[in-house]
């Protein structure tokens, strides 16, 4: 059998057989899952309520500060500066006399600071008081006012962009957590796939087996064979987790009909814009169904999905490659390790800074370039096809960004192949950056 | 008999150092051959170009009567580096079955050698053991088995009884000789003098990167004799005063005699004839390769070996 495959066969098979790989396969899901849970679950019971005490001497706002469950306005009798604590508010609010003519200052005071978001939807607030009060002193009525606030929400923007053809349906939310989620993920793989083949190299270095390999097979099959085995073992670990969670949602979906007319309910409280009755609830539940099935739909999944395979496998090789070599200059000191992987994670790290950004906005001089170059590609490009082929990421761009990624790990990998070469039989002795530079460009 | 490998002019040189400096050497199919020289000679470069893991800057190397090409007669090697390692999380069974097929044996091949190997060398219930399980001495053997399972022409070891315990070395010996009679060369490098005067035929000493000794231990040997006899007397008179030789030593009646220049070994057995001393035993002393080493070696501040620029 072909050497490099021995090797291939041998790094995969000890790492899947690993009692810890079974487990992290497991457990990385439900960990996931945990994780979006509690967080969801936190942001939802621990949102900090504030009870506002509003000082308005002169009765401008009264009845049109609107409450909602995290905020409460009242307009308590008796209560100031000195003891609204003591009468169970959390803030208070001092409104001076408003002549609707000038900005004005108001003044909260609390205990604990406010937060920018509350701060944020204070002030909303007390202009939509405002405006309330001015258009009730141009003559509309109070009830009318209030019937056209609850049926004015009618705005919900549908994105659609140009296909050639004709247009497409798109929605940015979903991109953007496409784009985040994926972008997210290859940098996750890498430093945990990158570390894994740099273990690996470190392990045959400190074992001394390098030398006994390298009398049987060329050190390029042994770096080769190791960066591609661990690959598998990455892809192998991906589709398992795909398989995971469909077999989790389709058990998920069990439970739907229940969960989901328990959540409606409670929007619907919550609005108070439906009107009652058992039917209209199922009725809505399925369309939320719809709805989130709907904008799943809009995504191009195929595309993504080859895309992601693509930029996984060719961002894996890069870096890989790097990491490999620094492997093989590595000695027994792990202290060695952090600072000669330093070069090779500050641009992972760098690359996603940049991905952060080419999500919200996918289109600028700074991510377009970055999705080409393929020290950041993967991560980038993948944040920016999200938003669509070839709307927001022309062709070229795509082929020019591929060709640049199989040139450049083509490239990490002669360029390591030759530092690895030395480094790996090279005991006992630092070694610096230049001399690194001297095995990779010396000729032969 | 043909050679087994032949090295024309060989030269390595690292950036600070000439490692290997114009060697040239040959060694004969089924010999055991003993390539010596204090740390940092240039040894391990030396067996390095010679299992093709590094190219030498120049000189040829010549392999069973044809130019070395490192991708093909690998698996007519078997090399045991002296930095011994093994994958220390693999079951020791495994391990040997995916070096072996490395070689490039095939898998059947392989495990009906492997058996062979561990039965021969009562391991076989290591079989499902890890390395790490394996004490210093058992992974040594281990190693070993690996190196020469599968049958090479040419087997290297280097310092191959470094940890062994004396009832395991002996072993290894005792295969190491098996090995060469069925056929194999065996380079066998080391600094220990005392293996080589006993398994070795040829030697070869490096120094400072080149060769300064080369022929069978017994040539060496009669090159470097000085002419020294070892006497037992059943009495030894209170002086000795020959034309012929000095007295170099005596421990009680026991004498070492240095023969001087133009007499014989005869001239001295005469001379205590003469005296009429009753002669016990009478034996040349050759040097051992340890005294002839360190001779060699001593002076040219081998062991602190100077790194200096190379000039190409």
């Amino acid at each position: 059998m072909n050497k490099t495959l021995l090797i291939i066969q041998r790094e995969y098979l000890t790492r899947v057989k690993n009692k810890r790989f079974v487990l992290t396969t497991i457990l990385m899901p439900l960990l996931i899952v945990a994780l979006i849970a509690g967080t969801t679950f936190l942001s939802i019971k621990g949102k900090d309520e504030h009870k506002i005490a509003v000082i308005d001497n002169n009765g401008f706002f009264k009845d049109n500060l609107k409450s909602s469950k995290d905020l409460s306005f009242e307009f308590p009798v008796g209560v100031d500066t000195s003891n609204y604590l003591t009468k169970g508010y959390t803030d208070i609010i001092l409104m001076p006399k408003f002549d609707g003519t000038q900005k004005m200052n108001y003044t909260i005071r609390s205990k604990k600071s406010l937060s920018m978001i509350n701060e944020g939807k204070i002030t909303d607030r007390i202009n939509a008081a405002i405006e309330d009060n001015m258009l009730q002193t141009a003559g509309i009525h109070k009830s009318q006012l209030d019937s056209i606030h609850k049926q004015s929400q009618f705005a919900e923007l549908s994105a659609v962009e140009e296909n050639g053809k004709g247009t497409q349906e798109s929605n940015s939310a979903l991109s953007y957590g496409i784009g985040f989620g994926s972008g997210m993920l290859i940098y996750i793989t890498m430093f945990i796939y990158g570390a894994m083949v740099m273990r690996g190299v470190m392990e045959e270095k400190t074992n001394r087996i390098a030398e006994v390999m390298v009398s049987s097979v060329k050190p390029f099959q042994l770096m080769s064979g190791k960066i591609i085995g661990i690959g598998a073992v990455g892809l192998t670990q991906f589709f398992m987790w795909i398989i995971l969670i469909i077999g989790l949602s389709t058990a998920a979906q069990a439970f739907i009909p229940h969960d989901v007319m328990e959540q409606v309910k409670t929007l619907q409280q919550a609005n108070g814009q439906m009107p009652g009755g058992g039917m209209m609830k199922a009725s809505d539940a399925a369309e939320q169904i719809y709805k989130v099935q709907h904008t799943i739909s809009t995504a191009n999944w195929p595309v993504i999905i080859g895309c992601f395979i693509f930029y996984f496998f060719g961002g894996y090789l890069f870096y890989a490659a790097l990491f490999a070599a620094v492997g093989s200059v590595v000695n027994e000191d792990p202290q060695d390790a952090q600072s000669l992987m330093l070069p090779v994670t500050m641009p992972i790290i760098f690359s996603f800074i940049i991905m952060t950004n080419a999500v919200q906005d996918p289109s600028t001089p700074m991510a377009v370039w970055a999705s080409i170059i393929p020290f950041s590609s993967p991560m980038v490009m993948m944040a920016r096809i999200a938003y669509g082929i070839p709307g927001t990421v022309p062709y070229w761009q795509l082929g020019l960004s591929m060709l640049s990624l199989i040139g450049g790990f083509l490239f990490t990998t002669w360029l390591s192949g030759k530092i690895y070469r030395t480094g790996i039989l090279m005991y006992g002795k630092k070694v610096s950056w230049k001399e690194m530079g001297k095995w990779a460009f010396r000729k032969n | 008999m043909s050679n087994i490998l032949e090295l024309h002019n060989l030269k390595k040189y690292y950036a600070t150092q000439k490692a290997v400096e114009d060697i040239s050497f040959s060694i004969e199919k089924g010999s055991i051959f003993g390539l010596l020289g204090p740390n940092g000679a240039g040894k391990t470069t030396l067996l390095r170009m010679i299992t093709g893991i590094f190219y030498p800057d120049s000189g040829q190397i010549q392999f069973d009567g044809k130019t070395f090409d490192p991708l093909n007669d690998i698996i007519k090697i078997g090399y045991m580096p002296e930095e011994r390692g093994l994958y220390k999380k693999m079951k020791i069974g495994e391990q040997a079955l995916y070096l072996a097929q490395l070689k490039g044996l095939s898998r059947n091949d392989a495990m009906e050698k492997i058996k062979f190997w561990f039965k021969r060398l009562e391991m076989e219930s290591w079989w499902n053991k890890k390395v790490e399980d394996l004490s210093k001495g058992m992974s040594q053997k281990l190693q070993f088995v690996i190196t020469v399972l599968h049958e090479p022409k040419l087997i290297i070891l280097d310092e191959p009884f470094s940890g062994l315990d004396p009832l395991n070395a002996s072993l290894i010996k005792d295969e190491i000789y098996g090995l060469a009679q069925r056929g194999s060369t065996i380079i066998f490098s080391t600094h220990r003098m005392e293996q080589v005067e006993e398994i070795c035929d040829h030697i070869v000493l490096m120094n400072l990167g080149q060769k300064v000794l080369d022929g069978t231990v017994a040539q060496i040997k009669q090159q470097f004799k000085e002419n020294k006899f070892g006497i037992k007397l059943s009495e030894v008179p209170a002086s000795i005063h020959a034309n012929c030789f000095d007295v170099a030593e005596q421990k009680a009646n026991a004498l070492t005699v240095k023969i001087k220049e133009g007499y014989k070994s005869n001239d001295v057995l005469q001379y205590f004839l003469q005296q009429n001393l009753n002669i016990e035993s009478f034996h040349e002393i050759l040097p051992s390769l340890n005294e002839i080493f360190i001779n060699l070696v001593d002076g040219t501040k081998a062991t602190t070996r100077a790194f200096q620029p190379v000039n190409n």
